[in-house]
């Protein structure tokens, strides 16, 4: 997994609650069974109109927020299904961080095991940022902040997702490094 | 020491705790998987030269990409597409190398996944259980910590049969009273995820307790915690009692003679004991639900039938589906009505539907899909002749797995069309591009599905 470094970007807002993973990314595209080219597919259903071509009035098909690396959104991102898809597509399009007042506990689990930040922050602040469409962001993981227009915002992250993220490590090798650990526990359950 | 159920079982499965910089270590009993969030774990498996670490301890099936129409005179199925069909036999494969059960489309075991595990007795009481998919919240039913994970820790399980976690929140929800004629289950999940939000529980293990729920069936327990991640829980659970024990004596996968005494003394200690707390607690009374229907597009935007849409500002979800604030949904005409998913799929969720089927016809111009959850469901439905009131009614009666609920087999709604649903999310889209879902109980489904409208099921009965 790659580190987290820090970042410099602009903010897309998509002013909506409630954003479940079937908008981040619709079922039709859960048939792969690899992880590549999910980007073209995410928010499908808002990003492309009818016939196919772009939405003009999609955040994220305007040239000013087109390369966000940031989304901002209402609500409880990420509610509903636990498909790991919705990551790897926001990701695949470029998206590195989401912002919001709270975030779905599946999705923001499968984030962190992919590189993607999930930041949640007061609703106040929330509210600051969804004002902020196209502006300039730059987010900071190892100090905890955000700044956006000389506002200085922290926000809190469990420390293991932090560490991960930070350094760019799997899970699954804190899992292996407490290998005996299971061990010892599989034969608690014999005895 | 005085605990919760959830406490009791998170504690028995603790291999490492929580530390202030790292989380805890849980060691899962039982790993169910399906055809479209592990192939990805898989291949990780591949890439790193791992094998599954306990592979007795997982179970496969098909469900969500699988046909609902019978194979053809070849024994061949008909799959919507290409890609369908590579991620269920890629499911067998990926069995076959690693060593792991499956029942795969056509044996006569398959199923939902939800719904084949309990059927089978490979869901326990205080058991932890995971799976890639979200509403592994059912299985909570049976006083396990059953909850979905994402395709990451899939292979996680795989290769170290643990997940890292952090220990989350508990929220007691007590329902006492009885519920009255044509209120079910479906009705009091959908009245509480109403009340608490669909991010009320986020980061919580929701416990379901009261005479209520002491009185559930484990049909009707399973449709609770089934939709508990509705309200973002991360779980699901109600105590195991009598009633669950009774459901799982003789299955397959359960305990079976001096075995079975011993599990069932154990799986006594598994309640929440008096003096404990709940981080969050409320009550809910039964008497006072009626039978409630979805207006919007989640599963918190619900209403009494009879009551009008409230006015709520939720201006993008009326216009999504096509409705205004203080319309009546009775009388709404209705394009498709689906009864299935691992909401509402169960033998008594298919004779609930049937009682109103029975010596009606459905409606002109209404398509109604009736998907058992089960082959095992499917069979017993046949064998009491519930399937024949359905096809005599003009239903389609078709082959179990998850079909419309996502609409990832090809079981789709049109865009625009109305499908009154009996499972568990009505998302922009979630049934078919452009489609409107309401979600209710099987027996408001069936009622819509012969009067051509929206009705009170009461009326019917």
């Amino acid at each position: 997994m790659k580190k987290f470094e820090k970042l410099n970007t602009s903010i897309a807002v998509i002013d909506i609650e409630n954003i479940d993973t079937d908008q981040i990314i619709g079922s039709d595209h859960l048939k792969i069974t690899d992880k590549k080219g999910l980007g073209q597919h995410l928010f499908s259903d808002w990003r492309y109109l009818a016939n196919g071509e772009n939405n003009p009035d999609f955040v994220l098909n305007r040239p000013s927020t087109r390369a966000a690396k940031v989304i901002v959104t209402g609500d409880n991102f990420g509610c509903g299904s636990s498909r790991e898809h919705a990551p790897w597509a926001l990701l695949d399009y470029g998206i590195e961080v989401v912002i919001s007042s709270s975030i779905a506990d599946i999705f923001s689990n499968n984030s962190i095991k992919n590189g993607l930040l999930p930041i949640q922050i007061s609703e106040t602040q929330q509210q600051f940022l969804l004002s902020k469409n196209g502006e300039g962001i730059e987010v900071d993981l190892a100090s905890q902040q955000i700044q956006c227009d000389d506002k200085l915002i922290g926000f809190k992250l469990e420390p293991f997702a932090k560490y991960c993220l930070l350094n760019g490590i799997e899970q699954l090798d804190f899992l292996f490094n407490n290998e005996s650990k299971i061990t010892d526990y599989e034969n608690s359950l014999v005895s | 020491m005085v605990s919760t159920l959830f406490d009791k079982v998170w504690r028995q499965h603790l291999v490492v705790e929580e530390t202030k910089e790292t989380p805890a270590i849980l060691y899962i009993d039982t790993h169910l998987i399906h055809e479209v969030t592990s192939p990805q774990a898989f291949q990780m498996l591949r890439d790193k030269g791992l094998k599954l670490r306990r592979p007795e301890r997982t179970f496969a099936t098909s469900d969500h990409s699988t046909p609902t129409s019978k194979a053809n005179s070849d024994g061949e199925f008909i799959f919507y597409g290409e890609q369908e069909k590579y991620q269920v036999e890629q499911l067998k494969t990926n069995c076959e190398d690693f060593g792991i059960t499956i029942f795969p489309l056509g044996d006569k075991k398959q199923g939902i996944v939800h719904v084949i595990g309990p059927e089978r007795g490979i869901t326990q009481p205080g058991q932890t259980i995971v799976c890639g998919d979200s509403h592994t919240s059912t299985h909570g039913a049976f006083g396990a910590l059953a909850f979905g994970i994402g395709t990451s820790e899939v292979g996680y399980t795989f290769a170290t049969q643990c997940i890292p976690q952090r220990k989350p929140k508990t929220f007691g929800i007590e329902i006492n009273g009885e519920l009255s004629l044509g209120v079910s289950a479906k009705d009091v999940i959908l009245a509480i995820i109403e009340q608490i939000g669909i991010g009320g529980a986020t980061g919580h293990v929701i416990e379901y307790f009261g005479t209520t729920v002491s009185g559930f069936s484990m049909d009707e327990r399973m449709t609770v915690c089934n939709m508990s991640i509705e309200a973002g829980a991360r779980a699901g659970m109600i105590a195991p009692d009598k009633t669950t024990f009774d459901y799982l004596e003789g299955k397959e996968y359960a305990p079976k003679g001096e075995d079975w005494n011993k599990a069932v003394s154990q799986w006594q200690q598994l309640y929440t004991d008096p003096e404990a707390t709940f981080d969050k607690h409320i009550q809910i009374d039964a008497s006072k639900i009626t039978p409630m229907i979805t207006y919007g597009t989640n599963p918190q935007m619900a209403i009494k039938i009879g009551q009008k849409i409230p006015v709520k500002n939720e201006t993008q979800a009326l216009k999504y589906m096509g409705f205004s604030e203080n319309d009546d949904l009775v009388g709404k005409a209705v394009d498709v009505v689906f009864i299935g998913s691992c909401t509402n799929s169960r033998i008594s969720d298919l004779r609930d539907a049937a009682n109103i089927f029975k010596g009606r016809k459905v409606a002109d111009k209404v398509r109604a899909l009736v998907v058992p959850g089960s082959h095992e469901i499917k069979q017993q439905a046949e064998a009491e002749g519930i399937a024949n009131i359905f096809i005599d009614a003009g239903a389609e009666w078709r082959e179990p797995g998850c079909s419309m609920c996502l609409g990832m087999n090809g079981d789709i709604i049109q865009s625009g069309q109305f499908c009154v649903s009996t499972s568990n999310r009505n998302f922009e889209g979630r049934q078919g591009k452009g489609g409107r879902t309401l979600l209710a109980s099987p027996v408001t489904a069936a009622a819509a599905a012969v009067s051509g409208v929206i009705v009170d099921p009461r009326k019917l009965m």
